[in-house]
């Protein structure tokens, strides 16, 4: 039986979106990232309730021509890594209602 | 003898305190050590301030290091209500409420201005602005800020300024957030050229991103470059979230606000006939 995986923003980042590039910045070591397109999608989605591979269907393989197996493993290599750094949380269940963290400055 | 001695208590009061005011903030030191205060009336020649009310206050306690690690890295950390300041070669202490600290270290003038900056980094981290590494200069009543690295420039742009340019900073700048504007204020932080900056201020006109080149010019740089350029620069030492978090912000809004340029430059004067 495979996991569901689900992503939230951290809230104990900073982010910025500039054109098609997301800035982050970790609170909690000052250390800033820089997310490109598809990172960013990512990121943007990253809301705790949809689990990665129905974002992955709905916002990468609807967007880009991409095979649907190999995205989801660029995705979730994505997101362990931002998930190491602590600007994403990763859970195997939703913490719940839709919520606000890492609040995007826009 | 009653005027006599209260000449002894006037002098004894001048030398137990001096008030240092950088970016229009005012902070008085309080030592018992005659000689210690002089030294930082010499160091801080020029932002020496006299009857303004101080916005800070520490009380400086001279001892020589402890004998613990002399080369451990600065932490700035809030615990209890009060910013810790720690580094090999000094503790020091804020408590925000009462505006009172503390300040141990030796009797020399490097510790106190690393307090003294770190200080004002948490400051402005409120407030919307920023120390920067980088030069700064006025000229026709506008502030130019040239970031970068060691070895960009900062120093060579600083040393090549025309006489008419009035010199902030050739090493870190003071910028404070001033209504839809900034303003850069002069520091005593020096770099490499060993000058002190002059105590005055002017809006800032724009940001450099300094690079040494094989000819002059100045070209824009994207939001995004922008925005990461400068973040790179900002000083800011807090391990506190909701501060780091601030300084970000305020640091987008700056380059919304300020235009920002790659100035590619000849270490030679002529730069700044593109400067005016």
């Amino acid at each position: 039986m495979s996991c569901k995986l689900y992503v939230t923003r951290s809230a104990s980042v900073a982010a910025r979106k500039l054109g098609d590039e997301m800035l982050i910045m970790s609170g909690r070591d000052s250390t800033l990232f820089t997310l490109d397109e598809v990172a960013t999608i990512l990121w943007e989605a990253a809301d705790g309730w949809r689990p990665l591979d129905e974002i992955v269907d709905e916002k990468i393989c609807g967007e880009f021509e991409v095979e649907r197996g190999e995205a989801l493993q660029d995705a979730i290599a994505l997101v362990e890594g931002l998930a190491e750094h602590g600007i994403l949380l990763l859970s195997n269940e939703p913490p719940g209602e839709p919520n606000s963290q890492g609040q995007i400055e826009r | 003898m009653e005027t006599e001695n209260t000449v002894q208590e006037l002098t004894a009061l001048a030398r137990a305190e001096i008030t240092i005011e950088i970016g229009g903030v005012a902070v008085r030191v309080h030592s018992t050590n005659g000689s210690f205060l002089e030294m930082l009336e010499r160091r801080y020649a020029g932002f020496v301030s006299f009857g303004k009310r101080a916005r800070f206050e520490f009380d400086i306690e001279l001892a020589e290091p402890s004998g613990g690690n002399a080369d451990a890295e600065l932490r700035v950390t809030w615990d209890s209500g009060l910013w810790r300041v720690e580094r090999g070669d000094f503790a020091a202490e804020l408590n925000p409420l009462t505006r009172r600290g503390r300040i141990r270290q030796s009797p020399n003038p490097y510790s106190i201005d690393a307090v003294f900056r770190i200080l004002h980094t948490l400051l402005l981290a409120r407030e919307g602005g920023f120390l920067l590494h980088a030069a700064s200069a006025i000229r026709n009543g506008k502030a130019f800020v040239f970031a970068g690295v060691s070895g960009a420039g900062k120093t060579t742009i600083a040393s090549f300024a025309p006489a008419d340019a009035t010199l902030l900073t050739d090493e870190i700048s003071y910028v404070r957030k001033d209504g839809d504007g900034y303003t850069a204020f002069g520091t005593p932080f020096t770099g490499e050229l060993g000058k002190l900056g002059e105590n005055v201020c002017a809006p800032i006109s724009g940001l450099y991103l300094l690079e040494k080149g094989p000819q002059n010019r100045i070209a824009p740089v994207a939001a995004g470059e922008a925005s990461r350029a400068f973040l790179a620069n900002v000083l800011f030492f807090a391990e506190d979230q909701e501060l780091v978090r601030a300084v970000f912000r305020s640091a987008c809004e700056f380059v919304d606000q300020v235009p920002v340029h790659r100035l590619t430059f000849v270490p030679d004067s002529r730069v700044w006939e593109m400067l005016t």
